[in-house]
């Protein structure tokens, strides 16, 4: 059959737009799992963005905190430290009670966050800079604290997902990949529902539109406020437990950079709508990839920010962005 | 000379400073820390005009910063000192001595040309996106520096020092610590002088509101133009002393983290108060040099401190009030301005 030459040379052309075509499918999927980091981060920035209008730069180290709860949890889970649960637990048994735990867990880290550093500035009227500042600094706080408690040496997430490759016509697909693609997607119309059905959702959307009037309606303002932190929160946790499953090393500053894109996704799909930090974070996503896919890799942030400065230039409220009028 | 009572105190100041110095009665530790204090005023005052006085939330200080350290350093390292990069000395290396200033405030120029940036999407942009752009100019600033291998990339770029060298060889004084008594006198200077023009009282508008100032006939643009491009120019400036201090810049110091140390010294002193400015750059220096030996826990210890700080004094050290109002007895010596209005002369 590869006898003669042209069709010898259509057989490899062929061969070669296969390639092509593998290599863009796998960094599709590559910039999926990215994208759901981003946009699992990006959620917690939007959501207490879009009730107190705060930027909350402690939720990068949120992400950390809920990665190294993840961490100890896991291993307490499978029985590394002196005191252990009685039950000898099958490792996906482990891996689903550790993301419950984790979240649980770093889900009181944020709400302390908000009680001790957050509420009593809120109580006093304190212009929204002095709050900024205030998270700035507990992110550094949290970051530093790790370092200081925990030390610099790395630590190694543990396998609690036997991993596994599937091949799918070519591209090659972990088991870990899939799982936190569809996490996300859960997570979207999850929280799509919390906001848009019930009650507590209802009532974050109100404090959004009219801060004023709210309290006067009876809505208990404070009790939806720790609500939306144990949200953004307890999601941060789950990007942090599934990330640290998709790369195994933990370290202090994790959180540092990868927060501060999120934020910028977050921003990009307009902060304060929740499908703006989806669609942000599949964004921005895709824009790193594909970016390190063709340029050299360290071009990545450089390309990715530009795109950033630029779009803000030309639609400065994201995609899903109103900009409000403001009355004389 | 009763008008200038300030700047001649400064000058006398800057003397002692400089003969303690020229004859080593001051450690080199010390020495350091008196520069570092001089860089963190300049860097601290001038982001105060953008996040103090003109009400926005810039956080990507150390980007200008960068650009000016960079600039003047390649400038100073290809006219006078001989590199594998650049080749031997375009001017004679003697010559620094005049020209050494004008490299900085080229630094600082190119610092400037840099607060564009940031400056035209400020026009239509205002408060988290544009703090969103800043902090996109820092990650782009830093990057493209680690991306130009000719400037040695993260590896950093050396060979100031040389240029220190001979500057020292033609007149044996401190010239770091000299340009930078002289850099952050003027920067000091030309900020209390701009803050209390017309610039500065439209850029005050801006902040309490733009629409009425825009309305009352405050160019706003111009202001954001004018405050953007001199405070970025002033943190080149400070970049480019901050460069030949050790002779040695890598792309890692001017990240984030730079970035929020600024911040964390204008919110210390005060939004929208110069002296304060230069009383928590001063403080906040010495806290940090305190502080060192306690290393990791060092970085706990402030963040801490800031945030106590918020929760009970959230205007900073001195609020919005300059030094002169705590204090009146002082307008005696540094009001070179409100002399005009008493005709003391």
């Amino acid at each position: 059959m590869s006898g003669r030459g042209p069709s010898r040379w259509r057989d490899r052309e062929r061969q070669e737009s296969r390639v092509f075509v593998d290599t863009l499918l796998q960094n599709i999927l590559n910039a999926l799992q990215w994208g759901s980091f981003y946009a699992l981060i990006a959620l917690g920035y939007t959501l207490v963005y879009g009730v107190l209008l705060l930027i909350n730069f402690a939720h990068g180290d949120i992400f950390m905190v809920g990665a190294y709860i993840g961490f100890f949890v896991a291993n307490f889970l499978l029985g590394a430290y002196a005191f252990k649960i009685p039950a000898n637990l099958s490792p996906p048994l482990v891996f689903a009670l550790t993301i419950l735990l984790t979240m649980a867990l770093t889900a009181l880290v944020g709400v302390t966050l908000e009680r001790v550093a957050y509420r009593p500035l809120r109580r006093r009227g304190a212009p929204r800079l002095y709050v900024v500042i205030t998270a700035l600094m507990c992110g550094l706080l949290l970051e530093n604290g790790n370092l200081a408690l925990l030390g610099a040496s790395r630590r190694s997430f543990p396998t609690l997902i036997p991993p596994a490759v599937y091949d799918l016509g070519g591209v090659l697909v972990t088991n870990v990949k899939i799982l936190v693609i569809i996490a996300t997607v859960l997570v979207f119309f999850f929280l799509e529902a919390v906001v848009r059905k019930t009650k507590l959702g209802m009532a974050m959307r109100a404090i959004s539109y009219d801060r004023m009037a709210v309290p006067l309606m009876g809505i208990p303002v404070d009790r939806v406020i720790v609500f939306t932190f144990i949200l953004g929160s307890s999601m941060a946790a789950l990007g942090g437990v599934l990330f640290a499953s998709a790369y195994p090393v933990l370290e202090p500053y994790m959180g540092a950079l990868i927060g501060w894109k999120a934020f910028i996704a977050a921003v990009i799909g307009g902060i304060g709508e929740i499908r703006g930090a989806f669609v942000g974070g599949f964004l921005l996503g895709f824009v790193e990839i594909f970016v390190a896919a063709f340029f050299p890799s360290t071009l990545r942030d450089l390309i990715a920010f530009s795109i950033l400065l630029v779009f803000l230039s030309f639609r400065p409220t994201g995609f899903f962005g109103v900009a409000r009028a403001t009355k004389i | 000379m009763r008008r200038h009572r300030g700047l001649w105190l400064y000058a006398a100041f800057s003397l002692a400073i400089l003969w303690v110095c020229g004859h080593e009665m001051l450690t080199a530790y010390a020495q350091l820390v008196l520069m570092f204090i001089g860089i963190n005023i300049i860097l601290s005052s001038s982001l105060n005009l953008i996040n103090g006085y003109m009400g926005e939330f810039s956080c990507g200080h150390a980007g200008f910063m960068a650009v000016g350290a960079y600039v003047s350093s390649i400038l100073n390292v290809w006219l006078f000192t001989s590199h594998k990069v650049f080749g031997p000395p375009v001017l004679s290396p003697s010559s620094a001595v005049y020209l050494f200033p004008l490299t900085l405030l080229a630094g600082a120029c190119a610092a400037a040309l840099a607060g564009l940036l940031v400056a035209f999407p400020s026009f239509r942009t205002r408060g988290d996106y544009l703090a969103i752009i800043t902090l996109a100019v820092n990650y782009i600033v830093k990057s493209s520096v680690e991306n130009i291998q000719a400037i040695g990339g993260a590896r950093g770029f050396m060979g100031m020092r040389k240029v220190i060298e001979e500057m020292e060889a033609v007149w044996r004084i401190p010239w770091i610590m000299l340009w930078i008594l002289v850099f952050t006198g003027l920067t000091v200077w030309v900020l209390h002088r701009f803050v209390s023009s017309s610039y500065g009282k439209g850029i005050v508008a801006i902040r309490d509101d733009e629409i009425a100032a825009e309305i009352m006939g405050v160019d706003t643009r111009r202001m954001k133009l004018a405050a953007f491009m001199l405070s970025s120019g002033m943190a080149g400036l400070a970049g480019g002393l901050f460069a030949h201090i050790l002779g040695y810049i890598n792309p890692g110091t001017f990240t984030i983290m730079k970035s929020t140390e600024v911040m964390v010294m204008v919110y210390l002193g005060g939004m929208g108060s110069l002296s304060g400015s230069v009383l928590s750059a001063v403080l906040f220096t010495l806290i940090l040099e305190v502080l060192r030996p306690l290393q990791v826990i060092k970085w706990v210890v402030i963040p801490l401190l800031l945030i106590l700080l918020m929760l009970w004094r959230p205007e900073g050290i001195m609020g919005d009030r300059e030094l002169t109002d705590v204090f009146p007895r002082l307008r005696r010596w540094f009001s070179a301005d409100k002399g005009d209005v008493h005709g003391a002369p």
